[in-house]
C-alpha cells in the first residue's frame, strides 16, 4: 500500500517534471469551472499525455494504447458475443406491451439517436435520467411493472436502445443550474478517494491513463460511455457503465452503490459528458 | 472406390438419454465414473478427462512423439488480452479432395487442468481446414495442434507460447 | 426473460460462386463452466459447456466439433465450407446438461 501511494506521487511528479504542462490531474477536479470548461481542461490534459492521439481514438479505451491488445480486439469484434445480447434486446424491444404499444412509443424517432443525448437532466421529475430509468418509466407509462436494474432483460434493452444510436457521437447538454450542479456532483465522486486503497476514479482514469497499473492498460475517462452497455471477457455477459462503477467501488475495497442510484447516474451524467463528440459503438467489446 | 467417412457422433445419431452414455461405454469410450451424466452421444470423454499431456495425446491419437509440419499453422496472441477468451486460429495445408483431406485436428493447451482444448473432424467439403475459436488460458503456457489426414498421417504445429496475466484490477 | 443460454447466430455471405471458399461464424450464449471453480460459498459450481457442435450442408455431414471446458464463455467458432451446391448449412450445438440448440443459414451459389 506504502508503495503504491510511493508510485503514485512519483508518476504525478514525474507528469509535472514533463513538458510544460497546463493542468495537474488533480485540479482537473476543480468543481468551480462548470461543464464546458471542464470538458476543454480534459481535453488539454490528454492531448498534451497523448500529443498524437486524435479524439476519435480514445473510442478505443486501452486498446488505442497497445497494437498487440488492438489486433485481439479486432478479431473479437469480427463477431461480438455482445451482439447475442443485442438480439434478445431487439426482440424484447419489439414485444409490445398488453395494451398493444411498444417501447418506441416512448420515444422520439422510435429511439434512434435517443442515447446519445443520455444521461439527460429531465425538467419534470428534476432529476437525471439515464437510458436505464427512462426504458421503466416507459414500463410504467404502459401499465407494466418495472424491471430489476441488472437483470438480463434490462440490460438487453439498454443495449438495444444505446446501439439506436450506433455511430452518433455522444452529445449530453448540462444547461441551467440544476443540470450543472448534477454534473459537478458527478465530478466530485469521480475526484473523491475512497475504499481500502484510497483511489478515487480519477486516480487510475486520468493519473493513469494509457499506463499500465497490475498488468493492464488502464483506459481514459475520456471516451469510456460511448460503448457502454459493453461485454467483456471478465464477465462473460454485456453489461452497463453502472455496473462497471459498482465493480471499481468493489475493487477499490469501498462499498459499491445499487445502480440507478443519485450517486451513480450523476457520475454517469459527468462522465457521458466527458465522451462528448465520440461516436457511440454498442455493443462494445472489453477484457 | 467408395471411401466410407464415418462420423463418430453422427454415426451414432443424436439421441441424449442415458441409454447414449450406455452405448459409449460399451465402446470403451467412458469410464462411467468419470462421465457427466448427460454426456452427449460420442464425446470422447478419456481423452478429454486426461490431466497430463502425455496422457491426452495417448488417448487422442495413440502417440506422443509427432513430427512438427509448416503445413500446420496456429495463430494465436503473444500476449492474451484476457485470459478467459484467447482467440485462436488453426489452418492446415491440404488439398482437402476425396482422396486426401485433412481428417482430424486436435487442439492441445500443455499445462491446463485438462490439456485437450478441442477436437475437430472435417470433410473435404470444407474446402479448408481452417478453424477459429477462443479458449481460456489459466497460465502462460504452450498451445499446439496435430493434424490428422484421412490415411492417418500426423502432423504438429510448432508449440505457440501465450503469455497470460492474472490479477488486474479489472476482474 | 432473457435467459443467457443459447441463442445461436450464424453469420455467412447468403450467396457465393461455385468453388469459393465461404466463412461462417457462429456465437452461441453459454457459461462454459469448467467445474473447478467455487461460488462465494465455496461449493464447485458444475461443469456446464458444450460438448458437442454438428454441422451439416443439405443434410451431409460438414464437420463436427468436440469441445472441452477450455473453450471460452458464450463460445465462438468460425469455420469455412466449398460453396458447391446451393442449399442449407445447419448448425446443432449439445451440452452436458443435456441443453441443445440449433440454427441454420441459407447459401446460394452461383
Amino acid at each position: 500500500m506504502k508503495r503504491l501511494l510511493i508510485a503514485l506521487s512519483i508518476a504525478s511528479l514525474a507528469g509535472v517534471s514533463g513538458a510544460a504542462q497546463a493542468v495537474n490531474w488533480w485540479d482537473l477536479g476543480n468543481t468551480q469551472v462548470g461543464p464546458a470548461k471542464t470538458l476543454k481542461q480534459f481535453h488539454n490534459y490528454f492531448k498534451e499525455h497523448n500529443p498524437n492521439m486524435p479524439l476519435t481514438k480514445y473510442a478505443l479505451g486501452s486498446y488505442a494504447f497497445s497494437p498487440e491488445m488492438y489486433s485481439q480486439y479486432q478479431e473479437a469484434i469480427q463477431f461480438n458475443p455482445g451482439d447475442l445480447t443485442l438480439s434478445q434486446g431487439k426482440a424484447l424491444w419489439n414485444k409490445p406491451f398488453p395494451n398493444g404499444k411498444t417501447y418506441a412509443s416512448c420515444y422520439p424517432d422510435a429511439g434512434k439517436g435517443v442515447a446519445a443525448h443520455y444521461p439527460i437532466f429531465n425538467e419534470k421529475t428534476h432529476t437525471i435520467g439515464t437510458i436505464g430509468t427512462s426504458l421503466n418509466a416507459c414500463r410504467v407509462a404502459n401499465g407494466q411493472p418495472t424491471l430489476k436494474y441488472g437483470s438480463s432483460d434490462m440490460i438487453a434493452l439498454q443495449t438495444y436502445l444505446a446501439s439506436l444510436s450506433n455511430g452518433m457521437p455522444v452529445d449530453v447538454q448540462v444547461k441551467g443550474p440544476a443540470a450543472i450542479k448534477a454534473f459537478e456532483e458527478g465530478k466530485a465522486y469521480f475526484f473523491m478517494k475512497r475504499g481500502q486503497l484510497n483511489f478515487s476514479c480519477a486516480t487510475c482514469h486520468v493519473a493513469y491513463a494509457g499506463k499500465y497499473l497490475r498488468a493492464q492498460i488502464i483506459s481514459p475517462v475520456v471516451g469510456q460511455s460511448a460503448h457502454f452497455p459493453t461485454y467483456r471477457a471478465a464477465w462473460s455477459a454485456v453489461n452497463t457503465l453502472q455496473k462497471r462503477m459498482e465493480g471499481c467501488d468493489k475493487k477499490v475495497g469501498a462499498v459499491p452503490q445499487a445502480l440507478e442510484s443519485t450517486d451513480y447516474r450523476h457520475l454517469e451524467y459527468f462522465m457521458s459528458y466527458l465522451s462528448n463528440g465520440i461516436k457511440i459503438n454498442v455493443p462494445g467489446y472489453r477484457p | 472406390m467408395l471411401k466410407k467417412t464415418i462420423h463418430r457422433r453422427q454415426f451414432l445419431g443424436t439421441t441424449i438419454a442415458t441409454g447414449a452414455v450406455a452405448t459409449a461405454a460399451g465402446m470403451g469410450l467412458l469410464k462411467p465414473k468419470m462421465a457427466f451424466a448427460d454426456d452427449v452421444a460420442g464425446w470422447p470423454a478419456k481423452a478429454f478427462d486426461a490431466k497430463v499431456l502425455k496422457n491426452a495425446m495417448t488417448d487422442a491419437l495413440r502417440k506422443t512423439s509427432i513430427p512438427v509440419s509448416s503445413k500446420v499453422k496456429l495463430t494465436a496472441p503473444t500476449i492474451a488480452e484476457n485470459g478467459r477468451a484467447v482467440p485462436v486460429t488453426i489452418e492446415v495445408d491440404s488439398p482437402m479432395t476425396a482422396d486426401d483431406y485433412i481428417a482430424s485436428v486436435y487442439l492441445f493447451v500443455d499445462h491446463n487442468p485438462t490439456p485437450l482444448a478441442s477436437q475437430f473432424t472435417f470433410t473435404p467439403a470444407c474446402g479448408q481446414a481452417y478453424i477459429q475459436e477462443r479458449i481460456k488460458m489459466a497460465t502462460t503456457d504452450n498451445v499446439r495442434v496435430i493434424a490428422k489426414t484421412n490415411k492417418g498421417v500426423l502432423m504438429a504445429s510448432a508449440p505457440r507460447e501465450v503469455k497470460v496475466t492474472i490479477g488486474g484490477c479489472g476482474g | 426473460m432473457a435467459d443467457n443460454i443459447g441463442n445461436p447466430m450464424i453469420r455467412m455471405a447468403s450467396s457465393a460462386k461455385k468453388g469459393a471458399l465461404v466463412e461462417v461464424r457462429s456465437l452461441i450464449m453459454n457459461p462454459m463452466t469448467t467445474g473447478l471453480a467455487k461460488d462465494k460459498a465455496g461449493k464447485l459450481i458444475p461443469a456446464h459447456f458444450i460438448q458437442t457442435v454438428t454441422i451439416t450442408f443439405n443434410d451431409k455431414p460438414l464437420l463436427d466439433i468436440d469441445w472441452s471446458t477450455a473453450v471460452s464463455a458464450n463460445p465462438y467458432l468460425a469455420f469455412k465450407m466449398r460453396a458447391e451446391s446451393s442449399g442449407t448449412l445447419k448448425m446443432a450445438w449439445k451440452d452436458n446438461t443435456g441443453g441443445h440448440w440449433s440454427a441454420d443459414s441459407k447459401l446460394t451459389v452461383a
